[in-house]
Formats: structure tokens, C-alpha cells, sequence
């Protein structure tokens, strides 16, 4: 120090309000965790409500929470505290209203059974609802018969993972799993969601990560969402849903390595698409679905390396679809490969496996010497005459699709794969 | 005519067509069920044996061993017996082999795989086809006294019924697509036992999801259980009709 007197004498002047300063930061930064308290949320002693506990705490804070039911009814967390569960504590909204309303950035909700909110068909009734919070995790809860699971209304970065939904199994009255409006930057994973509206929702949710999550037995879709661009699906599992997965008014998605099985029904899609433009749809599963994927006004999709096993319809593609690309997929089992309304067809296919393409290859390159109309004959009737249908798998459906082979000229689609792959196609 | 039963029980039992019938059956249905791990697939891919080789070889069967047993019959004719009961006898000594013929070949299959209720439905249908062709089959027979003639019939028959019927059916429906269709098929669809058989069969598999509007149209009727009633009266009706007007025949022609 007097050295530096030596040095220079305004130092030592200007040095006591730096250090006040820094304290001051240090005092009122809530991301400083060096003066964070604990505070333990037990029955019997003084703070045995949650509702306590928040108001006593401070930004920061860390309140545990000991294993115990605690009836709650619109808990307002308006500071950034992390609330943890010790051993699963059940927080119980007794069928009133919200259970849990984060209105404060930086907080963390982890390890709660979450369950009883109210059911209402005017408001949105939620587990955790979070409204203009940022930087919102929530991670590890049991969310049961919660009208809405997880609203998050205008929020910026979070993470939601771990967490088990299961709604109230009510057709008409259940809300949606996990719900984003006017989010971004969410990053969902390993969650799984059943018994619900819509198993995750997303409306205005751009930039978000959704990420080995499973979605089953929810009442309408496993997945919804609108303009939510630029947004990443991988590795998630959408099963048996009463209409499987749409998406729709959207651009910029990737929607990678994920499982649409299993969603069958007369209205009922693995993957329903509606204006959706400049989007990958690489490596998929679709297997079981009445329709795999039903594609309406998409523009620049491109499906690469994903299977189609098994479904009624592999693609339905309307024809206000253009420049949307099929490479290397694999059609297997299914009903109808391809089928779409109109006669002219803007779409690419080229390089995929269809099981009933029964050309040669004479040169070997493994790629079929005659190209191959994924649009039968049939189907095409069926789509000038609805009731034709009628003649399904009956011998004269079979025999017009062989007599289609014979003579090209009989179909009027112009949608050839040229260069159809011999072998199935492995990634 | 239990003697004449029991006969031609104990002749045809001893003919090799029929074995290889029962073969040819089991060896689809056994090798259909173990192809596919999906049982419903299984079913799904028998459905064509069942609504094209059944009809067939019931139909062909039956014209071919009429015209060999012809002599026989006229062997029986000659005898103080009514000729009703003589072919009353042979009808049911045919029906009944076929019958069984398509309980072991396919039957059993599907018992020890499915179980379910496509399965008893395909089974139902199945045996109802069976008997519909043998009384075409009869209907064929004693139309002409010509073996050649009668084979001929037999296979016009059955090429109507699987195939010339839903093409008339197709350019009856495009004919008329201007008008609301579904409730019309319902009714076309009862002129033909193989199409009846048939959406029964596909209304009870997953795959009536395809149908649309259409299916949900058959599925209002053929799901109901007067639906069910009065689509099993009806192939009821196309066993009877057939062998009734070949009595009438029978009774009258000169042999």
C-alpha cells in the first residue's frame, strides 16, 4: 500500500469507493450465491409454508422443502429463489386454481408432486405457470391431474426436464402438457407427457430445443405448435395420440430422429404439416399411422433417411406442396405409399426404397433402371371417387395396380421416383 | 340321405385334391402367420386366399366331382328315391368336406395365432363363402349335362363374382359420382357375397381407418347388429337361392 502511495497519490483517494461499490454488487447481485441462505420449509417449526418461506426470503435464496403435503393455492413466487423438494413433498392445489405462479426471473422448481389444480374452460388453470420470467427452470416434478401441466407465458430461457405430466384424462376439459406462448429459447428434455389435450404446445416458442421427451395417450396431439420458428425436435417419441403431431404456420424447423407411431384412427396423423416451409425431417420413424406424414401448402420440406413402416398412407401430399424433396427413405408395408390430388406434382423424389417397386438393375449401381410411380393407380381413383374405397384390397384394386405397371400411360400423376434404391436403405 | 352323405363323406375323403386343398391352406396360413410378427398383417395378407382361392376351388371342386360322380347319380336316380333328397345328399356331403377342409387348413391357423374377433369373423365369412360356392357350383352342374360346359359355368361364375362384378360396380359408381354413393354400395354390395364377405371382414381390421367417409358410412351399417343380421341373412340367402333353383332343375331335367 505504500508503494503505491508513492506512486500516485490519487489513488488512495479513489480506492474506498471501489470497494463500496463492489459490496454493494456483491449485496444486491441475485446471482451471487456467496450470501445465499437456506431456508428448510418443514412442519412444526416456524416456516411451515411455502408462502412463508418466499416472503421471508431474499433474491437467491435456496428454500427446501421437506416431505410433507402442503395445500397451496396460487403460490406467487415473485422473487429469484430456488424452491427444491426433499423427497418428493406434494404440493396439492385442492381443484382451486393455479398451483404455482412464478412471476420472477432465475428461479428453479425441482423434485415436487405437483398435482389437483382447478379445471376450468375459461382460464388456464396450470400446475407451474410462469409469466415473464426469465431464465426458468424446471426440473424433476411429478405434475398429476393438473388441468394445464406447465404454462409458460413470455419467457426467455429455461430449461423444463425431468418432469412426468399426467392430466386428468377428460376429453373436453384437460389443457395441454407442457404449453409455451410467446417463449424462446426453452430447452425441453426427457419429460414425459400423457392424459392431456395436447401433450406439449407450443404458440410463438421460437428457438427452443425439445429433446427425448415421450408424448402418449393424449387426447388431441402429441406435439402442436404454430409459428414457433426455428425450433429443434430430436429424439422424441409421439405415440398413440388421438391425431398424432401437427405442425403448422411455421418455418425453420429440424426435426430429427424422433418415433411417430401408433396413431391410428380415421383422423389421425403421425406427422400433419400445414404451411410449413424451409424444414428438415431427417432420420424419423413413422410406423402404424394412418396417414405418416400429411403434407398441405409446405414448401422447400426436405424428409431425408426416415422410415415409413407399416401406415395406411405413408405421405399424403396435396398438391399446393412444391419443391419439397424425398431422399433416401425407406417404404415398407404400407398401404399406399404416396398419394396426393392433384396431376401435376412439384415435389423431388429420388434415391428411396419402396418395397413394391418391382423394376430391375441391370448395371448394378443398386438403383432401379425404371423409375417407380409411388402414386397407384387406385389410389388415384379413390381420389376422383371417394367411394371407390369401397373396393379396398379386393382383387380388381390389386389388378389395376398390376395393369398400371404394364401401361404408364394409365396414371395420370407425374411423380416418378428415378433413381429408386434397390436395397433398403441404411444410414 | 344320410347314406348318400356318409358316402360321398367317405369318397371324397379318400381323394387327393381335397388333402392337397388342406395343405395349400395351412401352408398360407401357417407360413402367412409366422412371416409376419404382426398377427393383424397375417390376417390381413390370408384375406386375399380367402376371398379368391376359396371361392375357387370350392366352386371347381364341386362341378368337377358332380360330373365324375355323375354316373352314380343317375345309379341313385333309378332307385326309389326322391331326387330332392339324392341332391340334397350329395350337396351336403360336399359342402361338408369343403367345410372342414377350410376349418383345418385355415381354421385351426387362425384359432392357435388370432383368436380374436377378425378371426371369427373371417372364419364366419369364410364358411359362409364356402357353402355359397359349392351351391353355385351346383347351380353350374345341372345347367348342362356337358362336364366341359359345366366347368366352363363354374369358372364364369367365379370370375364374375371376384373380379367382372366390382369392375360394373366401379363404372356404376363413376357414373354416377355426382350422387351420394355410400348408402348404394351398401345395397350393391349385398349383390355380391364376395364383397359382402369382404367389407365385413375389413370394417373388423385396422385398416378401415383408410375409408373415410365411406367406411364410416359401412361401419353405421355392417356395426350394428341388425347390420351384422341382415349381412349374414343375406349370404344365407346366396346359399339357398342357388341350390333351390338347381333342385327345381334337378327334379325336372332329363337325365
Amino acid at each position: 500500500m505504500p508503494r503505491i502511495v508513492k506512486l500516485n497519490n490519487r489513488r488512495l483517494f479513489i480506492n474506498p469507493i471501489f470497494n463500496v461499490i463492489a459490496l454493494l454488487i456483491l449485496l444486491f447481485n441475485p446471482t451471487a450465491n456467496v450470501l445465499a441462505r437456506e431456508i428448510t420449509v418443514k412442519p412444526g417449526t416456524k416456516t411451515n409454508t411455502i408462502q412463508k418461506a418466499i416472503s421471508m426470503a431474499q433474491n437467491g435464496d435456496v428454500i427446501k422443502v421437506a416431505k410433507s403435503t402442503y395445500f397451496i393455492e396460487e403460490l406467487i413466487i415473485d422473487k429469484s429463489v430456488n424452491l427444491i423438494g426433499l423427497d418428493f413433498p406434494v404440493l396439492d392445489g385442492l381443484n382451486k386454481g393455479n398451483l404455482i405462479i412464478i412471476r420472477a426471473s432465475h428461479v428453479t422448481i425441482k423434485g415436487f408432486v405437483i398435482q389437483n389444480s382447478g379445471i376450468s374452460n375459461i382460464k388456464d388453470k396450470a400446475g407451474i405457470r410462469v409469466e415473464k420470467g426469465d431464465s426458468v427452470n424446471i426440473i424433476g416434478n411429478r405434475i398429476e391431474n393438473t388441468c394445464f401441466g406447465i404454462y409458460l407465458a413470455k419467457v426467455n430461457c429455461g430449461t423444463i426436464r425431468d418432469n412426468t405430466i399426467h392430466g386428468i384424462n377428460s376429453v373436453i376439459q384437460s389443457g395441454n402438457g407442457i404449453h409455451l406462448w410467446y417463449s424462446h429459447h426453452i430447452n425441453i428434455h426427457n419429460n414425459k407427457i400423457s392424459g392431456q389435450r395436447d401433450g406439449i404446445y407450443f404458440e410463438f416458442a421460437t428457438h427452443c430445443e425439445i429433446s427425448n421427451n415421450l408424448s402418449e395417450n393424449n387426447h388431441r396431439y402429441g406435439l402442436h405448435f404454430m409459428f414457433s420458428n426455428n425450433d429443434n425436435y430430436t429424439f422424441n417419441t409421439f405415440r398413440n395420440n388421438g391425431s398424432g403431431v401437427a405442425v403448422m404456420y411455421t418455418k425453420h424447423i429440424t426435426m430429427t430422429n424422433n418415433t411417430f407411431e401408433q396413431n391410428w384412427g380415421s383422423s389421425s396423423y403421425g406427422l400433419l404439416l400445414k404451411d410449413i416451409s424451409r424444414s428438415v425431417i431427417s432420420n424419423n420413424t413413422f410406423s402404424k399411422n394412418t396417414s405418416g406424414i400429411y403434407m398441405e401448402g409446405t414448401s422447400q420440406v426436405k424428409a431425408e433417411h426416415n422410415n415409413f413402416l407399416n401406415n395406411g398412407l405413408a405421405i399424403r401430399m396435396l398438391a399446393d406442396c412444391e419443391k419439397d424433396t424425398f431422399m433416401l427413405n425407406n417404404f415398407i408395408g404400407n398401404t399406399f405409399d404416396f398419394t396426393t390430388n392433384g396431376s401435376e406434382n412439384l415435389n423431388y423424389l429420388k434415391g428411396n426404397y419402396w418395397d413394391k417397386y418391382s423394376g430391375y438393375d441391370l448395371n448394378h449401381d443398386k438403383k432401379g433402371d425404371i423409375p417407380y410411380r409411388p402414386v397407384s393407380l387406385y389410389s388415384q381413383i379413390i381420389e376422383k371417387l371417394p367411394s371407390a374405397v369401397f373396393l379396398l384390397r379386393s382383387f380388381i384394386a390389386e389388378l389395376l395396380d398390376k395393369a398400371e405397371r404394364a401401361l404408364p400411360s394409365l396414371s395420370y400423376v407425374n411423380l416418378y421416383d428415378n433413381e429408386p434404391s434397390i436395397k433398403i436403405i441404411r444410414p | 340321405m344320410y347314406k348318400i352323405i356318409k358316402y360321398v363323406l367317405h369318397d371324397i375323403f379318400r381323394n387327393r385334391i381335397l388333402l392337397a386343398y388342406v395343405v395349400l391352406l395351412s401352408l398360407s396360413s401357417f407360413g402367412l402367420f409366422m412371416m409376419n410378427e404382426d398377427v393383424s398383417k397375417g390376417i390381413s395378407s390370408l384375406l386375399t386366399v380367402l376371398l379368391i382361392v376359396v371361392p375357387m376351388v370350392s366352386i371347381l371342386f364341386t362341378t368337377i366331382y358332380f360330373f365324375n360322380s355323375y354316373e352314380f347319380i343317375e345309379l341313385l336316380v333309378a332307385q326309389p328315391l326322391k331326387r330332392s333328397n339324392i341332391l340334397l345328399g350329395v350337396y351336403s356331403g360336399v359342402g361338408l368336406s369343403l367345410l372342414a377342409a377350410f376349418w383345418v387348413g385355415i381354421g385351426l391357423p387362425i384359432i392357435i395365432f388370432d383368436g380374436t374377433v377378425v378371426g371369427w369373423y373371417f372364419l364366419l365369412s369364410g364358411s359362409l363363402l364356402t357353402m355359397i360356392f359349392v351351391s353355385l357350383a351346383f347351380l353350374a352342374s345341372v345347367l348342362t349335362r356337358d362336364k366341359t360346359r359345366g366347368i366352363g359355368i363354374s369358372m364364369l361364375l367365379w370370375f364374375y363374382f371376384t373380379l367382372i362384378f366390382d369392375g360394373i360396380l366401379l363404372m356404376v359408381l363413376f357414373a354416377f359420382s355426382d350422387y351420394p354413393l355410400e348408402k348404394l354400395t351398401i345395397f350393391l354390395s349385398c349383390l355380391n357375397p364376395v364383397d359382402l364377405a369382404r367389407i365385413m371382414i375389413l370394417l373388423k381390421m385396422d385398416i378401415s381407418a383408410l375409408m373415410g367417409y365411406t367406411g364410416a358410412v359401412f361401419n353405421q351399417f355392417f356395426g350394428s347388429s341388425l347390420g351384422i343380421v341382415i349381412s349374414i341373412s343375406v349370404m344365407l340367402i346366396w346359399v339357398a337361392v342357388p341350390i333351390a333353383i338347381a333342385l327345381r332343375i334337378f327334379e325336372r331335367k332329363n337325365l
